[in-house]
């Protein structure tokens, strides 16, 4: 072909191949369009019979097989959670013709009042497949089961079925590390894989139940019946079994967990206890919890708003959700950044007169002891908390290096690697401020910052990662409650977050403010001595106190006199042994003072408890029977 | 002989020669309109009981016909060479739009379609089905047919980039309509035999390969796709029951409103896309046959339009608007009665729903308006 004839158009030929194929698309369309009808009519009437019996017949034809919930057990192998076998009473809608008057009469026959039976019909009417049963009460007793068989034929559409329920052991101490399994709401309808959750009435709604969702849960099976006009299953056509969830085991110490809770009873206060070499949690405590089973079989709110409504707040996990401000337990880290960037020597000393004062200013920064310790260095500044010496290093530091070297220790950000729904805190930066307060950053406070006062905000768990970073020499781990590192999931992949590790240009320094902390529990004039005599190990600690409501400096009021609620929050952080650390913890109690008078003996006790000779002598102890 | 038999249909070239009356007058066609409208009513007669005797519902229905009747009215007093001069902007801005979908689009049951004009909320996929084959048509026009590689370049770009974007909104029935109506242009253009047959060769050889490479899920996922029913809890259960609906339907129904698959809400869609599935349980066979038989009267006088008209972009178009009538027809029962995957296509003019009634009203706003132009024009 030319390229002159391709220029030319040929409306003849284009004729041709238009009016010839227009044509065969129309065979085609007529020849298609029979193949439909052919379709119909074989279904119609080759298959008429086949389909007029599935019609017939056509009530739970397909029946879905809920997976078991895969167990969680601690470190040792001991059930944090389990099924137990239950009975439950599930309603079919489609096979009642009003079924307000049905559940009016299984209120009646259980003994129900009103406010259940409201639940019960807003349950009833959840949505669903067509013909799926919804679970109307669990953990029927003989007595109740008896009573709804007897009356059986008042109630059409109910059934009883035997199914497995979650139960927690350990109860009210796990709480929070755990989470709790709950019935699937409305909402939670709405986000759902459907077809995965037909059959399952509960999912995981917060902590390691929550996390591990898609892991605990299992796969759905379903089972094709065929059924006669009353429900009554004939014959099972064909089936799938599901495949159980996959049991978890985690790194958490439950007779730790349980001492612990022990140990906060009355008092508003979290504990994170984390084995450094590992990242494991060792134990995750926040007081006051709740029981987990009672979200189970629970049959209205009522419980749960009771709950709610406690000024103490027990379904608040503070482990990892509550934010303090982190006082002087971080003045090991910032010694360790001071002494990394040069501002302060191993042999630097300042004389300290009681306070600390800005070029150019006349406000007093005071010491907690006003009348100053006299001759300081860092190590000292430590074991006796000396807030002038931080004042100054602070100052020195600046709070740009301030705010990015504790970075490096996690503070600001949610470094867990499977705590749901941990908070980040609060690493206060000049462009922090700038951004949310529109107002540049004022050297005071770099000063307060010094001593973790100010808006620096941690979460209990971020202080004890930070002291497991601490005590692993700045090497990083990840906080984990799973053990088993060989399972990848996206939930988990997607918080991995690659620290480096902190490297000192002199590794020394570590040991030095390793030294100046185990001076606070051991040393003569350590703030926590009275917390480390007569200790088996050595103990690196720091204690500190979180401000909860500023007093002047000047005015003598002291704190007692304050309401409780206005009361300093105590802290403490620390890890032993100092020479192999297996244990880093971070322990905060609220409105209760000083960290060394409340926080410390609590941190002896644990250290005391999980320390056992056994596992000094560096075997894993085995107290369980 | 047959040829002679054919064209003395109704319908046939010596309807196509009578020029006088209202209706040529405001460029309609009657008979198209005829079954148009039959095919309307009939619909509302099926979607009433569908929704379980919902008179709001059915009412809602007819006023959204009625719009599209007068959207059709309207398009079609439009002459097709203005068409072929706007195609362009027409496709630009629709592509412009789908683009909009994906970056700032309103989410509705996991996928993204709408994209919020002010006031009212249009679905630019749905646009596209008839800006795809206006370009299309209005740029082979203008080449030299058969198209070379060059314009079947250009033509295939012209197809792809909006297909894919409708595909990862994602909305797979929609986009199997716009690839069916591009692909109709592009067959009756005259794309060569060998490219075609090349072109299915590459595809069956490609598919092992696809196959290897897939995750196990994506695996599964084709597995249920092909053989829905080892899926009965999910899309299986779908298919089973409207199988069910159809089959226990039988010669003569089970009578209006009397459907029990229906009626007991074991019916999943039942008024949109499964509608058919209620037509065929309640008249049996015999309502199934007169449906299908409608669809195909529209069609058949649909193609004879296209087949009447001599410049290549009023052909190339009329052609792509009655054939992607038949696709929707093609996929939905196919899909409703088990012969292909489940896919949302609705059930044209039947299925409850406003936007693909008034873009297919649209449609043979534009088949008409070639119709009746081309009559004056050569007249």
């Amino acid at each position: 072909m030319t390229e002159f004839r391709r220029q030319i158009k040929d409306p003849e030929k284009e004729s041709r191949i238009f009016l010839f194929r227009g044509r065969l698309l129309l065979f085609f369309v007529v020849l298609l369009m029979l193949v439909l009808l052919g379709r119909m009519a074989y279904l119609q009437v080759f298959q008429y019979d086949l389909y007029t019996l599935r019609s017939e017949r056509n009530r739970t034809s397909v029946e879905a097989i809920p997976p078991t919930r895969g167990l969680i057990y601690d470190r040792q192998g001991r059930l944090l959670a389990d099924n137990l076998p239950s009975h439950s009473l599930t309603l079919t809608r489609e096979l009642t013709d009003d079924v307000k008057l049905v559940v009016a009469r299984i209120c009646m026959l259980l003994e129900l009042d009103a406010a259940c039976q409201e639940a019960l019909t807003e349950r009833s009417f959840q949505r669903r497949r067509p013909f799926e049963p919804a679970l109307l009460v669990d953990q029927l007793t003989e007595e109740q089961i008896a009573r709804i068989a007897v009356n059986r034929h008042l109630l059409p559409g109910v059934d009883i079925s035997a199914q497995l329920l979650r139960n927690y052991p350990g109860g009210e101490a796990l709480s929070h590390a755990l989470g709790y399994v709950g019935r699937i709401s409305e909402e939670d309808m709405r986000t759902l894989d459907r077809r995965a959750y037909s059959g399952t009435h509960y999912l995981g709604k917060t902590g390691v139940e929550r996390f591990y969702e898609n892991q605990l849960h299992g796969q759905v099976g379903y089972r094709k019946v065929e059924t006669n006009a009353r429900g009554r299953v004939i014959k099972i056509v064909e089936s799938e079994l599901p495949i159980p969830g996959q049991d978890l085991e985690l790194y958490l110490d439950a007779e730790l967990q349980q001492k612990v809770y022990a140990l906060l009873e009355g008092r508003r206060a979290a504990v994170v206890a984390i084995e450094p070499k590992t990242g494991g949690i060792l134990s995750l405590v926040s007081s006051p919890g709740y029981d987990p089973n009672v979200f189970i079989g629970m049959l209205d709110s009522s419980e749960f708003n009771k709950l709610r409504r406690d000024p103490n707040l027990p379904l608040f996990d503070r482990a990892s959700r509550g934010q303090y401000s982190p006082g002087s337990t971080i003045k090991p880290m910032l010694g360790v950044a001071a002494l990394e960037n040069g501002v302060v020597t191993r042999d630097y000393e300042l004389q300290d007169t009681g306070y600390f004062q800005l070029p150019n200013d006349d406000r007093l920064y005071r010491n907690w002891k006003r009348s100053g310790h006299g001759l300081v260095d860092l190590a000292r500044a430590i074991a006796v908390s000396n807030n002038t010496f931080f004042y100054n290093l602070a100052y020195n530091l600046g709070i740009d290096e301030m705010s990015s070297f504790m970075r490096r220790f996690g503070f600001g950000e949610d470094t867990a690697l499977d705590v749901n729904n941990a908070r980040t805190g609060l690493m206060p930066s000049r462009e922090w401020k700038k951004a949310t307060q529109k107002q540049p950053w004022f050297p005071g406070e770099t000063l307060s910052t010094g001593i973790g006062q100010g808006y620096w905000l941690t979460t209990p768990l971020q202080l004890a990662t930070a002291t497991a970073v601490l005590a692993n020499q700045g090497e990083w781990v990840q906080p984990r409650f799973l053990a088993n590192k060989e399972t990848k999931t996206e939930s988990l992949a997607k918080k991995i977050v690659n620290k480096k590790n902190i490297q000192l240009k002199d590794t020394e320094n570590w040991k030095y403010v390793f030294d100046a902390m185990a001076d606070v529990m051991h040393g003569y004039e350590g703030t926590a001595r009275f917390s480390g005599r007569g200790a088996q190990y050595r103990i690196a600690g720091k204690t500190g106190t979180s401000q909860v409501y500023s007093l002047s400096q000047e005015k003598n009021t002291t704190k007692t006199d304050l309401p409780e609620h206005l009361r300093d929050h105590a802290v403490f952080i620390g890890f032993a042994p100092v020479e192999n650390p297996q244990i880093a913890l971070a322990i905060v109690v609220e409105n209760a003072g000083g960290g060394s008078t409340v926080a410390a003996p609590l941190a002896r006790k644990i250290l005391d408890f999980y320390l056992t000779p056994e596992r000094l002598a560096g075997k894993e102890s085995n107290r369980a029977p | 002989m047959p040829r002679d038999f054919l064209w003395s249909l109704p319908g046939g070239h010596r309807d196509l020669r009578r020029k006088e009356g209202l209706l040529s007058r405001i460029h309609l066609d009657g008979w198209l309109l005829l079954g148009l409208l039959t095919l309307m009513a009939s619909g509302l007669f099926v979607l009433y009981s569908a929704t379980g005797g919902s008179l709001d519902a059915t009412l809602g229905q007819a006023s959204r016909f009625g719009l599209a009747l007068l959207g059709m009215l309207v398009i079609a007093q439009i002459p097709p060479r203005y068409m072929q001069r706007w195609a362009p902007i027409i496709y630009g801005l629709t592509l412009l739009m789908l683009l909009a979908v994906l970056l700032l689009g309103i989410n509705a049951k996991g996928a993204q379609r709408w994209i919020s004009l002010g006031v009212f909320r249009v679905q630019p996929s749905e646009l596209m089905k008839l800006a795809l084959p206006l370009m299309l048509a209005a740029y082979l026009a203008r080449c030299h047919l058969p198209p070379g590689w060059k314009n079947l370049f250009i033509a295939m770009t012209l197809m792809v980039i909006p297909i894919a974007l409708i595909a990862v909104q994602p909305d797979l029935g929609t986009s199997i309509l716009v690839a069916g109506a591009g692909l109709v242009v592009l067959f009756l253009a005259g794309l060569s035999w060998r490219l075609i047959a090349s072109f299915f060769a590459l595809a069956l050889a490609a598919l092992p390969a696809l196959w290897m490479v897939m995750h196990d899920y994506q695996k599964n996922r084709v597995k249920t796709f092909l053989n829905p029913e080892s899926d009965p809890l999910g899309t299986g259960w779908n298919i089973i029951q409207s199988k069910t609906a159809i089959g226990s339907g039988g010669l003569h129904g089970k009578g209006w409103l009397e459907g029990t698959q229906s009626r007991l809400e074991f019916l999943p869609e039942r008024h949109t896309d499964f509608i058919i599935a209620v037509l065929a349980e309640e008249t049996g066979l015999v309502g199934v046959t007169l449906l299908l038989t409608l669809y195909m009267l529209i069609i058949w006088r649909g193609m004879l339009i296209a087949l009447s008209v001599t410049d290549t972009f009023s052909r190339l178009m009329a052609s792509a608007v009655i054939l992607t009538f038949f696709v929707y027809v093609f996929v939905n029962i196919g899909m409703v009665s088990g012969l292909l995957p489940v896919v949302g296509v609705p059930l044209p003019l039947v299925s409850f729903g406003g936007t693909s009634s008034i873009t297919i009203m649209a449609g043979f706003g534009i088949l008409m308006s070639i119709h009746t132009h081309k009559s004056m024009a050569v007249g």
